[in-house]
């Protein structure tokens, strides 16, 4: 193999090119600014508090300043690109992904501790206290801030209160309330108005002349508002209305009232290895699990051999010399493959819609029958397959008829010599001589339809559904769009059991392609 | 041709040629329904494939010009397909540009030069492949949930979150061009060192010109897969105005309202191209995609 000198780590001279010069200060100028942007990314989620996205960048900065700065490492510089591609996009969402596994990150567990936290201290209650109604006021073009007292009774202090004329975007300090006479003179905002301004207004707090502070309770009224939590020394939140204990629970990510109710929202926690042994011992997880577990088996399994079959029959037939016509019927026969899966897909389910789709209009017509393709599992299921041989044998049509091409023809000549009919040239030259090629092309086949999400995303959904599963699961699912239905359709989205399920996926592909890897032999 | 025949060619040729033809029926008339449905009147019409009550509402419906009933009402495109056509090419055409920027550099890289960690780097990329982009959507969306929130054209409802997630899918293509680097001879590229070049100038202005037809290959197979990208842009992308065909097209067959004709129109005008361009191509991107397994 011819080796370039870069591998070599030859030092590098001045050029004698100005343009040349000009080209490698402009690359490192744009490496460095790479590398501040970076940088800038690490400290602004550092300061968010995502240590996991600020290590991600520290990483890729780092490399990229390292890969990009080292002479020795000319020959990286070139992979680098891809390989940050694939490691950001890739690698890091896998390992984002097996790390998730181990908590119970879910729609109820999503904000951190601090956030729920703040949540909680930011909720308000309306306190003892004579409330008032309000009305705004215009003047100019400020607004008064006008409150009458609610109800008749007799009152220590006074019953109407006026604010200074306000800017309209005016909050955040306490605003001092005056006692006044009478409404002041002036047009009163309509509710429309009011409801514009619902969010300064929410903002506002007032302070009556004998220090009572009042919030906005109301679309028309101004309470005092107290904060319903108040924060304890140890971490635990006290209920200033009934004097409640909340104690922050870490073992699930909660805070608990004192008769152990889980109050959401919740926190994402570490939880071990609890998702990985729900799904093997909870009955309504563990049942749909294996249940599609063996469909995802059965299905690409017998995807790969209709597909295999149909396309290796066709090839055979496209192979025979005196055969006319062949580049039309090849044509016309990877027709399926040329079109956009999403569209055929969508084609076929529309065809087999079982009230005015065309499959059931011809049954209907030649048999009498009308079978429901997407209420009946089993029929759901050979939908499916039908559905996904014909996307699929044009591949393994190409496939083979590749590989046939590259049988020597004396093979079959001597065949005909002794005797042999098509069959045995069938069963005996062709198959066992295609066969070894293709079997690592029949794993990654394998692997792709056992992974195959745009099929049953676009045809069935995973419907009908199984009945009785804690999770959205369904009789068609497979394991990937489970997967995806409980991370992001399901009301629950629980990201844990997603994740803990996705890895276990990924053990599987791991060891489905290390096996292909090993049959192939590939050469590096 | 075979010097030895066996007898009774000619019923066996029809019998072939039958089969074939039965076959080949089967196959195309989904795709000849859709057409014929496309040009029929209504939204459930059914009959035969040469439509008996012929109309292009739909056909205007998907160019999304609005179409005037014979009664005098007027019915406003469903969706905006010929936007959602305009989103697929341009993320497809951005990603798969920068797809081949990075993996023909990567691939120049394994195909010429040796270094540390090669072998590895190699068969690592194309275990990691395998691993479908549907079972990491959750660290993907909070990735760029995240990132949005530093960089807005990064962010979650953007072609730019898109464009750069389809990054992660480079082994096929850098394994598609290395091999196709490795069978041509590096005399020249030695020739053209011996008298000066850098490493780069080898690669730039003697490899890369050479291998123009790869590249073509590459850039409409990562072109392609672009398009047929459904779960990603389904998680990342929110808006009717943002989707790509991919994710809208189902919007015709909704639960509880199907456009059979409006999609069947919409199908066909941005299945098409698509179609097309595949056919045209297809020797070459047959070519690589199956020559990462054919050499064993």
């Amino acid at each position: 193999m011819f080796v370039t000198n870069a591998s070599r780590g030859l030092p590098r001279h001045r050029s004698r090119y100005p343009a040349e010069r000009y080209t490698r200060w402009a690359l490192r100028a744009l490496t460095a600014l790479l590398v501040l942007a970076t940088l800038w990314l690490v400290v602004a989620f550092h300061l968010r508090g995502q240590w996991m996205f600020s290590l991600l960048f520290l990483v890729l900065g780092g490399s990229l300043a390292i890969v990009f700065g080292k002479r020795e490492l000319m020959s990286h510089r070139y992979i680098f690109p891809a390989l940050a591609g694939m490691g950001v996009f890739v690698i890091f969402p896998l390992v984002y992904t097996i790390g998730i596994s181990f908590s119970n990150y879910s729609s109820s567990n999503l904000l951190s501790e601090e956030r729920v936290r703040a949540q909680f201290l930011g909720q308000t209650y309306q306190a003892e206290g004579q409330a008032f109604d309000f009305q705004l006021v215009r003047e100019g073009n400020r607004t008064r801030l006008y409150l009458e007292a609610k109800g008749a009774g007799d009152l220590e202090g006074a019953r109407q209160l006026v604010s200074r004329p306000l800017a309209h975007a005016e909050a955040g300090q306490p605003l001092a309330v005056e006692p006044a006479q009478a409404a002041p003179s002036g047009e009163a905002l309509g509710i429309r108005e009011v409801i514009a301004l619902r969010d300064a207004l929410e903002a506002l707090t007032l302070v009556t002349p004998d220090g009572t502070e009042l919030k906005m309770s109301g679309l028309r009224s101004f309470a005092p508002m107290l904060p319903r939590f108040a924060e304890n020394p140890d971490g635990s939140l006290t209920d200033r209305r009934d004097g409640g204990i909340l104690t922050p629970d870490h073992e699930h990510g909660f805070f608990v009232t004192e008769d152990g109710e889980r109050l959401t929202p919740g926190w994402p926690v570490a939880v071990g290895l609890d998702n990985y042994t729900s799904i093997f011992t909870d009955p309504d997880i563990r049942g749909p699990f294996l249940q599609i577990f063996v469909w995802t088996f059965v299905f690409a399994g017998l995807t790969v051999v209709f597909t295999l079959a149909v396309g290796f029959v066709l090839a055979s037939l496209l192979q025979w010399e005196h055969l006319r016509g062949k580049a039309l019927y090849r044509t016309l026969l990877i027709l399926p493959y040329a079109v956009p899966a999403f569209i055929s897909i969508l084609i076929f389910k529309g065809m087999f819609n079982q009230n005015y789709g065309e499959i059931n209009l011809i049954l209907e017509n030649l048999f009498g029958i009308s079978p429901d393709w997407f209420t009946d599992p089993a029929l759901a299921r050979t939908m499916l397959l039908i559905v996904n041989t014909w996307l699929g044998y044009p591949y393994m049509l190409l496939l083979c008829m590749g590989l046939i091409q590259s049988i020597p023809r004396d093979l079959f000549e001597a065949s005909a010599v002794d005797g042999g009919g098509p069959l045995t040239n069938v069963f005996r030259i062709t198959l066992p001589l295609i066969l070894k090629p293709l079997t690592p092309l029949l794993i990654a086949a394998f692997a792709f339809n056992f992974n195959n999400f745009v099929l049953i995303a676009l045809l069935t959904e995973g419907s009908p559904d199984i009945l009785g599963a804690s999770t959205p699961a369904g009789t068609t699912d497979l394991l990937v769009s489970y997967t995806y239905r409980i991370a992001f359709q399901d009301a629950g989205q629980n990201f844990g059991l997603a994740a803990a399920i996705a890895t276990l996926i990924f053990l599987l592909v791991v060891g489905l392609s290390a096996l292909n890897l090993r049959l192939s032999k590939v050469k590096v | 041709m075979a010097m030895v025949q066996p007898r009774s060619i000619r019923a066996r040729k029809l019998g072939a040629h039958l089969a074939l033809l039965g076959f080949v029926a089967m196959v195309v008339f989904p795709l000849l329904l859709v057409i014929s449905i496309s040009f029929r009147e209504g939204n459930f019409a059914t009959g035969s494939l040469i439509p008996e009550r012929f109309s292009l509402e739909h056909w205007a419906l998907a160019f999304g010009i609005p179409w005037e009933r014979a009664d005098g009402s007027v019915v406003q495109p469903p969706f905006p397909v010929l936007l959602w056509l305009w989103n697929s090419i341009k993320v497809a055409v951005v990603s798969s540009l920068m797809i081949l920027a990075l993996s023909t550099t990567s691939a120049y890289a394994f195909a010429r030069m040796r270094f540390k960690g090669k072998a590895p780097i190699l068969k690592g990329m194309l275990i990691f492949q395998m691993f479908p982009a549907v079972l990491s959507l959750v660290a993907l969306y909070a990735l760029f949930d995240r990132l949005g929130q530093l960089v807005p054209w990064l962010g979650i409802n953007t072609h730019g979150a898109l464009i750069l997630a389809s990054l992660g899918a480079v082994a096929l293509h850098i394994w598609t061009i290395k091999g196709y680097f490795e069978s041509i001879d590096g005399s020249l590229e030695e020739a053209a060192m011996v008298d000066g070049a850098s490493t780069w100038q080898a690669f730039r202005h003697i490899l890369l010109p050479l291998s123009v037809p790869i590249l073509v290959v590459v850039f409409i197979l990562a072109f392609i897969m672009s398009i047929m990208e459904y779960p990603m842009a389904s998680v990342l992308l929110l808006d009717e105005d943002k989707l790509t065909l991919a994710v809208g097209a189902q919007q015709y067959l909704a639960e509880h309202n199907q456009r059979w004709g409006d999609f069947a129109a919409a199908a066909v005008l941005s299945g098409l191209p698509i179609t097309l361009v595949f056919l045209f191509c297809q020797r070459w991107i047959v070519g690589g995609l199956t020559s990462g397994g054919v050499k064993g």
